[in-house]
């Protein structure tokens, strides 16, 4: 029952994690998902998804509003489909994964870079969500 | 028979429970491994995310295969908010059967996945025999 067990998981997951809200909303989508890290300065935030052994070509990168997709596919080299299978722990084909990120970003300015099966995404915030210092007066 | 088994991973642990002395104490993660048997040999694939090939230690030592990966610190300046990626090296043993040649074995990294290709010896390649007409 892989789906009865991703309910379960999902719901753990919302009690358990402090930072559910702002994580990967999964979908039920039947496949693999990539493991993320997000990380948040002044500036930007920064996605980075685990997509090791794929092709630039196969990765797309979408924003919709506030949330940020990643999807594509895996494939399988040819040369391993023919042999004999002694060890099979890798996923292939078509993945998903959905974050709501928690300020706004400039659409314009998003950037991603594929290195070391890393996808690493920079999306600058917008100036408004920026913080900012607010000078002390003394009277 | 299997030429490519595991062995000795025990001493590796989950960075949960991360005890055992990493680069810098944090355990290591086993990779995800595909084995597949072809005529000339075996290939093995290791799925290493954020390695680049000279975080790469291929060793053979007897008839034991250690794969170690270690990560590029390049991560970005900034506060990691979410995480689920376990951030530590990878390492991974298996056993080889004497069918694998180990002086000719070869190793190709390509985004983050490591292919090794290992050949079996000559003596343990199928060989077809020729039937003579008496």
């Amino acid at each position: 029952m892989p789906e009865l067990n991703r309910i379960q998981s999902e719901i753990n997951r919302i009690f358990e994690d402090p930072f559910s809200l702002l994580a990967p909303s999964t979908s039920f989508f039947e496949g693999w998902e990539p493991k993320i890290d997000i990380y948040e300065n002044n500036d930007n935030i920064t996605v980075r998804a685990e997509l090791p052994g794929m092709k630039k070509e196969d990765i797309t990168v979408s924003l919709d509003g506030d949330v940020l997709t990643i999807a594509g596919e895996r494939k399988q080299e040819e040369e391993n489909k023919e042999g004999e299978t002694y060890r099979a722990e890798r996923y292939f084909g078509r993945f998903q994964r959905s974050v709501t990120l928690p300020h706004p970003v400039d659409m314009k300015k998003v950037q991603a870079t594929y290195k070391d099966g890393v996808l690493t995404i920079v999306l600058p915030k917008v100036e408004e969500a920026k913080p900012k210092q607010i000078d002390v007066k003394s009277s | 028979m299997n030429a490519v088994t595991e062995s000795r991973n025990q001493t590796v642990q989950t960075p949960q429970s991360a005890q055992a002395p990493g680069q810098d104490g944090r355990g290591y993660i086993i990779p995800p491994a595909n084995i597949v048997a072809t005529q000339d040999g075996y290939i093995a694939e290791l799925e290493m995310p954020g390695v680049s090939k000279d975080g790469i230690e291929v060793t053979v030592e007897g008839n034991e295969l250690r794969i170690i990966g270690r990560r590029q610190n390049d991560l970005p300046d900034a506060e990691l908010c979410y995480c689920e990626s376990a951030h530590a090296d990878y390492r991974r043993v298996f056993e080889l059967g004497p069918d694998v040649d180990t002086s000719r074995i070869t190793a190709e990294m390509k985004q983050g996945v490591l292919r090794l290709f290992l050949p079996k010896s000559e003596k343990a390649k199928p060989k077809q025999i020729e039937v003579k007409v008496a």
